[in-house]
């Protein structure tokens, strides 16, 4: 029988640029924030699971305890592409489950602000002597000579690829997937962007790779988010108020794709999401159908449709017409991305997997202000990493 | 003749040039790159296989933004020749969607990249309509 565990305190800084603070001041900011939310203190942390991708060996966890407290517990600094939050939650609730602790921490932050390409940034000058190289023999880099290490170019085809095997996809289709998430992110205050953008402007905008424009791109800045989660058994010892907005985790899953034909020449982000989101559904104990809202992986326009269709939001095939149907608006019937996505909130890669949570947790909570989905009462959280790894979390309302 | 070196070891050159794979003895899976063992079943045993020079264009892009030292745009895509996928650009036609379209046919088709020092060719390749 195993363990129920809830999420006690969440919390994500602003994202956007932070030119006066490092990435430990974000971890900090974020985790004692958490902490204050859940109403417990660093002293009943358990275990403590943290990630700084871009810093992936410089111990975020160690560095945020010398600013916050040094209490001795296990540190996993973690790193899993874009999945890196939430593998460090996801770390912390195992932590729980297994019963090595009642609480747990985990924190996500990165500073990018400013970045460019993430991938395929730069290639090397040809050496004097062609000479192979690696584990295809190259004789000199092929990013741009056979095909494109960019994400914005990868995604693109994700998109596209997509598009060859159901139809219904064109230049417009994308846009206005990204339409409708800058015009969710002007009621998001802690958006790194919150204007509003016409599909003239979107499509106009400067071309990244196509059909991807800059502003169909998730945005680079800065951030942290970070939670506190507990086990069932102590937070039945804790105030009634602690209990009331507690939100349980329904669900916690993490996958890698499974080999496939294509899978290592261009990557598959379909089978694993899906078989991720199955499990989840398996473990919560119910539906796509019972979702009131999804924060799903939005890196790009083209991947927010395949993963309508992956996370079985729409039958399988339907994504375009789901989609055009109006139901991810906040006003139709599977919101998704209430929060602006990654594409107008920001995308600080390893805060993310645990800012979309806090979203989800906020609408739960009734807390959401502004954009509040009214009546919420279930969650999903969805990401993934190239290479792969895809996180997914089913979050519930407390039976009040 | 100046001597030639593909650009990548999975493009053989000579009168007909193609791609390689190796395929996997136990199930069949292809790989371009060097193996250690089969991603699919674990297997060690590979056969080199040549791979079809045709194919259909499943997936593409038109990259318009790279790293320094990258021409663009050009188009990148995803090829299905004959059920092994291969990823390289779209060449010898113009890098817009009104001349690349997904599902088109295209063909193998091979270019130099470049002259070393000691004289060496290296030949790269990527797909042309058909």
């Amino acid at each position: 029988m195993s363990v129920d565990v809830w999420i006690l305190g969440i919390h994500m800084t602003k994202f956007g640029k932070h030119l006066d603070k490092d990435a430990v001041d974000l971890a900090s900011e974020a985790a004692l924030a958490a902490l204050g939310d859940a109403g417990v203190s660093m002293k009943q942390m358990g275990v403590l699971a943290a990630g700084q991708l871009m810093a992936a060996g410089a111990g975020i966890g160690q560095q945020l305890q010398k600013q916050i407290g040094q209490t001795g517990i296990p540190v996993y600094n973690v790193a899993n592409a874009c999945a890196t939050g939430a593998t460090a939650l996801r770390t912390a609730i195992m932590a729980v489950k297994a019963g090595e602790c009642d609480m747990g921490l985990a924190v996500g932050v990165e500073k990018l602000a400013g970045a460019g390409l993430l991938a395929g940034g730069s290639r090397k000058t040809d050496s004097a002597n062609w000479e192979p190289h690696g584990r295809y023999g190259a004789v000199a880099g092929v990013d741009g000579r056979i095909g494109t290490e960019t994400l914005p170019g990868v995604f693109a085809q994700i998109g596209m690829e997509y598009g060859h095997k159901y139809g219904g996809t064109s230049f417009e289709l994308f846009a206005k997937i990204s339409e409708k998430n800058h015009s969710h992110s002007t009621l998001n205050p802690l958006a790194a962007y919150s204007k509003k953008m016409s599909l003239e402007q979107i499509m106009g905008d400067v071309m990244i790779a196509y059909p991807n424009t800059r502003p169909m791109c998730s945005a680079n800045c800065d951030g942290a988010a970070a939670a506190v989660v507990v086990s069932d058994s102590a937070l039945k010892t804790l105030s009634k108020e602690q209990q009331r907005r507690a939100i349980k985790v329904s669900a916690s899953v993490l996958t890698t794709d499974p080999w496939e034909e294509a899978c290592q020449v261009l990557p598959n982000v379909n089978t694993l999401t899906r078989n991720a989101a199955k499990t989840a559904y398996e473990q919560a104990g119910i539906g796509p159908e019972d979702l009131n809202l999804v924060e799903l992986h939005d890196c790009f326009a083209t991947a927010e449709l395949v993963h309508y269709d992956n996370l079985m939001l729409c039958e399988q095939g339907g994504a375009v017409d789901f989609f055009n149907s109006g139901a991810t608006w906040r006003d139709g019937k599977t919101p998704v991305n209430v929060s602006g996505g990654l594409e107008s909130k920001g995308h600080p890669i390893a805060a993310t997997g645990i800012a979309n949570i806090w979203e989800v947790c906020h609408h739960l909570r009734g807390e959401a202000g502004d954009r509040q989905i009214e009546g919420a009462k279930v969650g999903l959280a969805h990401v993934i990493g190239l290479g792969s790894a895809c996180g997914v979390h089913i979050l519930e309302k407390a039976a009040s | 003749m100046a001597s030639q070196i593909p650009l990548v070891d999975y493009l053989v050159l000579g009168d007909e040039p193609h791609l390689v794979a190796h395929e996997c003895t136990a199930c069949g899976a292809r790989f371009f790159d060097r193996r250690n063992a089969c991603a699919s079943c674990s297997a060690t045993e590979f056969k080199q296989v040549d791979v079809p020079s045709q194919g259909e264009l499943k997936a593409f892009t038109i990259v318009a933004f790279a790293a320094p030292g990258v021409p663009v745009p050009f188009v990148a895509g995803l090829i299905d020749c004959d059920g092994t996928s291969v990823r390289g650009n779209i060449v010898n036609t113009d890098p817009d969607p009104d001349h690349v379209t997904l599902g088109m046919k295209v063909k193998l088709a091979t270019f130099p990249i470049g002259t070393d020092e000691a004289g060496t060719e290296a030949i790269g390749f990527g797909f042309e309509p058909a």
